[in-house]
């Protein structure tokens, strides 16, 4: 790790003028230290979003949950307000990294890094949510632009995300098994606007899967997921699994989160 | 004392809470890191990020002039002033020329051979600035292609002048003719490929040291985590810096994690040591993680080729196998021993084979050296033999138990045709007693259950052996050891009855200050906790060859067994004059000297105070002190054996491999400490599973890259992958050891690779998959399962 300063602001507005003249913002950590300490990052100067109350939190707001940018995934995990209008991402939260992780890492700190294999931008993108930031509303199909990259512009913070409780919701999460983070998951859920499927792990960012979407859309089986061809085209090949299994599992577990939603 | 007498002693196979844990559960431990010298400097190294090139040049001007930089040595620097690094091994081709043994220079000249290749020291005030220094060091390449499958060695880009095709030696052993002739009348042969996959140790603490030189006594301080401290020593000194061994010190203190990686002479242990003396400093080195995944000797690395030659029923009539070993880019201390003596020995097995022949060819490759990990050789050639012979029995129509009853050794001592002579043992009764706790008979009903559910259960069989207790120095040497294989221990009983042990094996985990305090409580009828021991420490203990092939009780133990004669011998006559006896009539039992046939009697702490405070002693006989050093050097290897047997479930659809069940029923010959060898099964099986279902190091192909450089993408196991361990045991004690102990370190290791492989493939058997490298990683599962449909 290099030397650098640290800024621990109490209000958002201190915050965003940090990260406005050029302070690179630290939510929960979880990515941003370990690259530091490996000295693949380098920012001289910290803001710590740690002390800004007003991004913590989680509140119903009619059909709808809205979590601060600083929550922690274990108070997500935990929340009896999440647990009771959408248990899928409760589960979602239990499940990322460790306990440890889990104390630290927060959800804004997740969406707005877009790790390809994170969890949160599958729940963000297949639950249809809002992103909020200091300057505006984002919906989350226009959000997510691919690995690391998203709608967010240079010094604009996210602040909290607004998740519509859907009719149903699941999210299968197949782990790598050194990191554990989604090798491949996916985040199934009956909105509003129809079935939404947003699926992590296995491209270069989150998508949505149009075929499983229309078919499940016409028929909500696990046979009509089943039916669906997904192709291995695009997706990732590494030392962890091939394309072709990735769009295995991509079936499976859709198949997967079918049989939850209807049991 | 021999071994019955010995096991009947009090404390002997009592679970004694391990008296060292008070200070690892509450942080009080004394690692390498946690100490820190006056006037300490940190050194950081600069590693090479490529496979292989040329270096062209190094410029260190920049980074020398930055805060804090005391020194900056390059291989340059050290050369005319220390010797490369040494094979502890000789190995002999068949025609009896010597292994190729290029240089193994501490830092690099003129060629880096693999990623995290050393090739400079920089030495800062601070951890920060030797960071900083370090990342200003210039160096210009030449980058080479590299080469990093030891099936692409022979034919790969040269690594070393000394080494032509990159072959280090190949080793045969084993009557050719013979064997082809029992080819030649088999009923049926049975032939298998397979891969031990390439595994990175991960002990828990990584590797430290701090190098230190005092001006007014001239002595060398070496302060490491490492497993064997005189070893260390003796290569520095004698091989590398040459300088006289009592003028060096090697402290190992607490050691968190060794698995044999800590066994070996590594360059940075030499280089800090030199440089204290040049630059004056203590210097602290720390390894980091990704420099450990990168530098710490690996494990496994092999590629075979194996068959069978069988009866009409069954019966093994001759073995061939022929095994491709990678050494990776240089040899460590013990290396070139693994794929041979400590491999091709084993591979008769529990079996009646009568013929074996075995080929082994060694290679150089752009990857880390590898070296002797929890097993060294021995889990190679179980994996092997037992994956075979599963296989021989599917194929002769046999089950996996009945084709390893129709050859199990049922008579000891046993001759194998490897060069092994097994004492004792019961092989059938471990697998018996292991059918009946895995509950064998109730698999089927399992497999039907788990086949309602869509799931595919498998159960697989590994009856191992090894031979631990390392080793007859004048066999070892005979097979080209270039040191001894005893151990040493001293007692020394205190004035007022208390006892120090001194012994050469190291404990990092193991247990050794309970395990053997219980021994010389045992036999001195003296609390556990009157007993302490000390070890690691050149300064403190007379020798020592250390911890390593699970040799440390058999060997440590049974030269503190040695001392502890002494100590009983001496203390008789001190009690016989108390008592006005002759000597031969004193007993000595539970801590009292008795006279037979009379009621007089003493208690070891008057003979220990009598000793140290002589007034009524017969000192002309007999000199004052109760101090004893023995040096027990073993007449044979030790061989525990058991059977494992393992039950899995796959997921077809997404290949995901539960082992469902485990069950180890392992024969360790006497047990002194019943949770402490427990714990020791559940270490070996972690990491014995943990290589069947998920670790494996990837380099790439082409670029030698290391792919699984951080347990981001190393899967290490963890408590959630495995079921609980049912674990029995059979005794049959050793027949050459004072205590009948056998060892229990490696067995896990050992065992269970194959058995949990044998379960994935008999799942699998009705798909049709008949071939199968570890890991058993979902995908890998998956992949198997549709190349079979296809």
């Amino acid at each position: 790790m290099y030397a650098f300063t640290l800024d621990r602001p109490a209000s958002l507005a201190d915050a965003v003028n940090a990260a406005a003249s050029g302070g690179q913002v630290l939510a929960g950590g979880q990515t941003l230290l370990p690259s530091m300490k490996m000295r693949l990052s380098q920012p001289g100067r910290l803001v710590d979003l740690g002390g800004v109350k007003e991004l913590a939190g989680i509140e119903p707001n009619g059909n709808a949950v809205v979590i601060g940018a600083m929550t922690r995934h274990m108070d997500v995990a935990n929340s009896s307000t999440v647990k009771s209008m959408i248990p899928a991402l409760a589960d979602l939260a239990s499940h990322i990294g460790d306990r440890q992780v889990r104390a630290m890492g927060t959800m804004g700190g997740s969406v707005a890094n877009n790790d390809p294999s994170a969890c949160y931008p599958s729940a963000v993108l297949g639950l249809g949510a809002t992103i909020h930031t200091n300057k505006r509303r984002i919906e989350a199909d226009d959000f997510f632009q691919g690995m690391f990259t998203t709608a967010l512009e240079a010094g604009e913070l996210l602040t909290a995300i607004s998740f519509p409780q859907p009719k149903s919701a699941a999210y299968m999460k197949f782990v790598q098994a050194a990191s554990r983070f989604a090798l491949v998951g996916v985040f199934l859920a009956q909105t509003a606007g129809g079935v939404r499927v947003a699926i992590t792990g296995a491209s270069q960012g989150v998508f949505r899967h149009k075929g499983l979407e229309d078919a499940l859309n016409k028929s909500f089986t696990v046979a009509s997921a089943a039916s669906v061809h997904v192709d291995a085209d695009g997706l990732n090949a590494d030392i962890h699994a091939s394309a072709a299994y990735r769009a295995n599992l991509i079936s499976v577990l859709t198949q997967r989160a079918v049989a939850h939603c209807l049991a | 004392m021999g071994a019955s007498d010995f096991s009947n002693l009090p404390h002997i196979g009592e679970s004694v809470r391990r008296k060292e844990d008070y200070r690892f559960l509450t942080g009080a431990g004394q690692y390498t890191d946690d100490i820190t010298m006056q006037a300490q400097s940190y050194a950081v190294f600069v590693r090479s990020p490529h496979a292989h090139a040329i270096i062209k040049s190094i410029d260190i001007s920049a980074a020398s002039a930055m805060p804090g930089v005391v020194r900056i040595f390059i291989g340059k620097d050290l050369e005319g002033k220390m010797g490369g690094l040494p094979c502890g091994w000789l190995i002999n081709n068949p025609d009896g020329t010597p292994m190729n043994e290029p240089p193994h220079p501490v830092l690099a000249l003129g060629k880096v051979r693999h990623v995290g290749d050393q090739l400079a020291m920089v030495i800062a005030d601070t951890l920060e600035q030797a960071k900083n220094a370090a990342e200003a060091v210039q160096v210009d390449y030449d980058v080479l292609p590299a080469v990093v499958d030891v099936r692409d060695a022979a034919t790969g880009p040269q690594l070393h002048d000394a080494a032509p095709n990159n072959k280090c030696y190949k080793w045969v052993l084993g009557d050719k003719g013979n064997v082809d002739a029992a080819f030649a009348n088999a009923h049926h042969v049975t032939k298998l490929d397979l891969i031990n996959n390439r595994l990175v140790p991960n002990a828990m603490e990584p590797r430290v040291a701090i190098g230190n030189y005092s001006r007014a006594t001239e002595e060398y301080v070496l302060y490491v985590s490492n497993q064997n401290p005189h070893v260390e020593r003796l290569l520095m000194t004698a091989f590398v810096l040459g300088l006289p061994e009592h003028k060096v010190r090697v402290i190992a203190p607490d050691v968190g994690g060794g698995f044999g990686s800590k066994i070996y002479l590594y360059a940075e242990d030499v280089a800090l040591t030199w440089a204290a003396k040049e630059v004056n400093r203590s210097i602290k080195w720390t390894c980091e993680r990704s420099e450990s995944f990168l530098t710490d000797a690996h494990g496994r690395d092999h590629v075979s080729h194996a068959e069978m030659a069988m009866d009409k029923d069954g019966k093994f009539l001759g073995m061939r196998v022929h095994t491709h070993a990678n050494l990776g880019a240089y040899l460590s201390t013990f290396s070139t021993a693994v794929p041979t003596i400590l491999y091709a020995t084993l591979l008769a097995g529990q079996y009646t084979c009568p013929q074996i022949y075995v080929e082994v060819d060694s290679w150089f490759t752009n990857t880390a050296p590898v070296d002797a990990y929890r097993g060294a050789g021995r889990p190679e050639a179980t994996y092997l033999l037992e994956r075979l012979v599963s296989r021989c029995g599917w194929e002769m129509g046999l089950s996996q138990d009945e084709i390893r009853k129709r050859n199990f050794i049922n008579s000891w001592p046993y001759q194998t045709p490897v060069a092994l002579q097994y004492d004792t043992g019961d092989y059938l009764g471990c697998m018996v007693k292991a059918q009946d706790m895995a509950d064998v008979a109730g698999f089927p009903g399992r497999k039907a259950a788990s086949a309602a559910k869509g799931l595919l259960r498998g159960i697989g069989y590994s009856s191992y052996i090894e031979a631990c207790g390392i080793a007859p120095s004048n066999i070892a040497g005979a097979l080209g050891a270039r040191a001894g294989l005893f151990e040493c221990g001293e007692i020394r009983v205190h004035p007022t009855g208390s006892v120090t042990v001194f012994t050469g094996s190291h404990s990092h985990g193991q247990g050794h200050e309970t395990t053997f305090a219980q021994v010389v409580a045992a036999r001195l009828g003296v609390a556990v906790d009157a007993v302490d021991v000390v070890h690691g420490d050149t300064g403190r203990v007379p020798f020592g060859m250390g911890t390593y092939g699970s040799r440390s009780i058999s060997v440590g133990g049974a030269a503190i067994m040695k001392a502890l004669d002494k100590i009983e011998t001496k203390a008789k006559k001190i009690a016989a004059h108390l008592m006005e006896s002759s000597d031969a009539d004193v007993e000595f039992a539970n801590g009292e000297f008795t006279v037979k046939g009379t009621d007089k009697k003493v208690t070891f702490g008057q003979v220990a105070l009598t000793a140290y405070v002589p007034h009524n002693y017969p000192l002309d006989k007999l000199e004052p002190g109760l101090n004893e050093t023995a040096f027990y050097d073993p007449t044979n290897f030790t061989f525990p054996a058991g059977t494992y047997i393992c039950e899995v479930e796959i997921d077809p659809a997404t290949g995901v491999t539960r082992v469902e069940k485990f069950t180890a029923v392992d024969d360790f010959g006497t047990i002194i400490n019943p949770m402490i060898v427990e714990g020791q099964v559940h270490g070996g099986l972690v990491q014995g599973i943990g290589q069947a279902l998920m670790e494996n190091c990837v380099y790439d192909r082409e670029t030698g890259q290391l792919l699984t450089g951080s347990f981001m993408d190393y899967a290490m196991p963890r408590a959630d992958d495995f079921p609980e361990f049912k674990i029995g045991n059979i005794c049959t004690p050793c027949t050459h050891n004072p205590l009948g102990t056998k060892g229990c370190g490696e067995a896990g290791a050992i065992g269970s690779p194959p058995a949990v492989i044998n379960a994935v493939l008999d799942a699998l058997h009705g798909l049709g998959v008949k071939e199968f490298d570890m890991p058993a990683t979902p995908h890998r599962v998956w992949e198997a399962i549709q190349a079979a449909k296809a």
